[in-house]
């Protein structure tokens, strides 16, 4: 692939993102016109709009941004060290984890703590599983293939967990918990995103920096430690990246599924399989898939607002297919 | 390819080992639950049934499960090595071609459209078609191109047919609540509730699927050394592959339309096989047979115990029951 093909792929995906975000801040329950949200946006005018823009749609869109990058970028770590295309963060229990800690809070608590605390549960039950996972994955060394066997199982062990929670309850919340297993940025406050932009921007960065290291487990163990990478140092740190961002999204924005998976997939059809490139352009997807995800959820079935969980799949599996489609025919 | 047993006789007097306390769990299904039922009774309603309460829950609740479950169980576990042999990946399983999430699509559009028209008996077939055209799409999928059938394309393909169904479902779904009623008592997936009647209409396309995969074993085992070492063999790959795949439609559709998605059993099954004998599909295959059908007969028993008086669903006993196995497994065997 050329370099101008290359930076055409850059460039194409930063400006969907931007209009994608630009579109999403004036498109709602109430359409505002597009020259007024741009005032709103970038000047300090007076609007009778700006409380709707500033303390509803544009956390919302930032979240979207967020949570589809650090999805994405999650799956792509993982693909790279398991070294299997099936690798993702729902496949290996982060996401598992995150969900079975969300709902023991909101099943066990009962309420007498705020619900703006769900953010950092999940976060705490995917960093706990994954904790788990290396620990008993853990025999002079974790090698990838036990790693995500004993991931299947703790996936699986936590969606028993969540399961049988949401049969204890007697399902006075469940509806509540299912738009949120489901994923959806319904009711995201600047709180959330504040609070949780440093983390994920850090990890985000961080990862950027190991992409070196994640090229090296690509390889495989024996090829890495020929190289003289230090594979069992390297796959904590990047294991832990992972961990963080993909718990960040989910406690953001529940179970989003699909991004993690095929984000990376669809990187790898537009760019060359080096981590370098492939880590910010499965981002950009990501966050791109999220965004028009989450639009789509709120102006097509208007008022209601349906999860974007149900639409990354409905309008990211055709894409991903036309792309896989594309360079073969 | 280390593995515990080496010897044929070792292999042969466990899988009848094995296959003896299947029949022994599958007897204890009848005879455990929320009111127990004496061997006699059992005997009776089977040789004198007189329409008592308990010969009746014997002969339309406790059969007609501990059947079903073993016929999904074994089904399932067989689909999944045969879909892992197909993949090339040791991660695969059936619901990755489409399969679970091709049958629940159909189910749920049929109910949100034809609604009560639909009797339990047609939503077995609603869903084994579902199930039969996800998984024609995703080998559509895996084989169109300059570079034919492709076991990655094949995977990339199927998880994202996998994710398109499954998103169109919980959409519909959330925007028809009534139909989540009328679903959700198939989608979460459950040997409880069914009728024999509902295991006869699927049970000759099971058989036909065992018998499919038992002949395909020896060829499974040249094909896994590698496409070019097949060829060269003699072997029509293609073929194989095709058949593979019709079998494991078989199996896999065949069980979700009886019992709903019922996940796990597909990947932890041939692994726990493979720990115990090796690689080779002649006792691969009928080793999932024997340890599906008793992990999922043994779940669905506990099923009635974790939570009584209320049964909770058989995949949460199926975790209870199959994660700690798996966790052994993965840290005895040694790999690369």
């Amino acid at each position: 692939m050329s370099s101008l093909q290359k930076r055409s792929i850059w460039l194409m995906l930063i400006m969907l993102l931007l209009l994608l975000s630009v579109v999403s801040v004036s498109l709602g329950s109430k359409p505002i016109p597009l020259l007024e949200t741009l005032r709103v946006l970038f000047t300090d005018a007076d609007s009778p709009f700006r409380m709707i823009i500033q303390d509803l749609r544009l956390p919302r869109v930032t979240a979207a941004i967020l949570v589809g990058a650090a999805l994405a970028v999650s799956g792509t770590i993982l693909q790279g060290i398991i070294r299997n295309p099936l690798a993702a963060p729902d496949l290996v229990g982060i996401t598992g984890g995150a969900s079975a800690a969300a709902v023991s809070f909101l099943v066990g608590t009962g309420g007498i703590f705020s619900i703006h605390w769900l953010p950092f549960v999940a976060i705490g039950g995917a960093l706990l599983a994954t904790f788990l996972n290396y620990l008993l994955a853990w025999k002079n060394g974790v090698s990838p293939f036990r790693l995500v066997l004993i991931g299947i199982g703790i996936a699986t062990a936590m969606g028993a967990v969540t399961t049988f929670l949401l049969l204890v309850d007697e399902a006075y919340q469940a509806s509540q918990i299912l738009g949120w297993l489901t994923g959806t940025l319904y009711g995201t406050a600047w709180k959330h995103v504040i609070a949780l932009l440093p983390w994920v921007l850090g990890f985000l960065l961080m990862t950027f920096f190991l992409s070196k290291e994640l090229d090296m487990q690509a390889l495989g163990d024996e090829l890495a430690v020929g190289l003289g990478s230090p594979v069992q140092k390297s796959r904590l740190r990047l294991l832990l990246c992972s961990v963080a961002l993909a718990g960040a999204a989910v406690g953001i924005a529940g179970g989003v599924a699909f991004i993690g998976l095929m984000a990376p997939h669809m990187a790898r059809q537009l760019v060359d399989p080096v981590h370098r490139m492939l880590l910010p352009v499965s981002a950009l997807m990501g966050a791109v898939l999220l965004l028009a995800a989450d639009l789509i959820g709120r102006i097509s079935f208007s008022p209601l607002d349906i999860p974007a969980g149900v639409f990354t799949a409905a309008i990211g599996a055709p894409f991903f297919l036309y792309l896989l489609f594309r360079k073969r025919s | 390819m280390l593995s515990l047993l080496r010897s044929r006789q070792a292999k042969v007097a466990l899988l009848l080992g094995t296959f003896l306390m299947l029949i022994m769990i599958m007897l204890m299904s009848v005879l455990l639950g929320v009111q127990t039922i004496s061997l006699h009774t059992f005997w009776d309603a089977i040789m004198h049934f007189d329409g008592s309460y308990d010969h009746l829950i014997v002969t339309n609740t406790r059969v007609p499960r501990a059947v079903i479950a073993a016929c999904v169980g074994g089904s399932l576990a067989i689909a999944g090595a045969l879909m892992q042999a197909l993949t090339k990946n040791p991660l695969a399983s059936p619901s990755v071609f489409g399969i679970n999430a091709g049958a629940s699509l159909l189910l749920v559009l049929s109910i949100t459209f034809l609604g009560s028209l639909l009797g339990q008996g047609m939503m077995i077939w609603v869903a084994f078609t579902g199930a039969g055209l996800a998984a024609c799409l995703v080998f559509l999928l895996g084989s169109i191109g300059r570079d034919g059938f492709q076991p990655i394309k094949l995977t990339l393909a199927g998880s994202a047919v996998t994710a398109f169904a499954s998103a169109i479902t919980s959409g519909i779904m959330l925007l028809n609540k009534e139909t989540v009623e009328e679903a959700l008592f198939w989608l979460v997936g459950s040997v409880s509730g069914r009728d024999l009647a509902d295991l006869l209409m699927v049970f000759p396309y099971l058989l036909i699927g065992w018998a499919m995969a038992f002949t395909l074993a020896r060829a499974i085992n040249i094909i896994s050394m590698g496409d070019e070492v097949a060829t060269g063999l003699g072997q029509r790959t293609v073929m194989v592959k095709i058949i593979t795949i019709i079998t494991i439609v078989l199996l896999a559709g065949g069980s979700v339309s009886v019992a709903g998605p019922i996940a796990f059993i597909g990947i932890m099954v041939p692994h726990l096989c493979r720990f115990l004998i090796g690689n080779d599909f002649r006792w691969l295959l009928p080793y999932c047979g024997v340890y599906g059908a008793l992990l999922l007969v043994a779940a669905d028993i506990v099923s009635r115990f974790v939570l009584l008086p209320r049964e909770v669903p058989v995949g949460v006993a199926t975790a209870l029951l199959g994660v700690p196995f798996l966790v052994y497994i993965a840290r005895r065997r040694t790999y690369e």
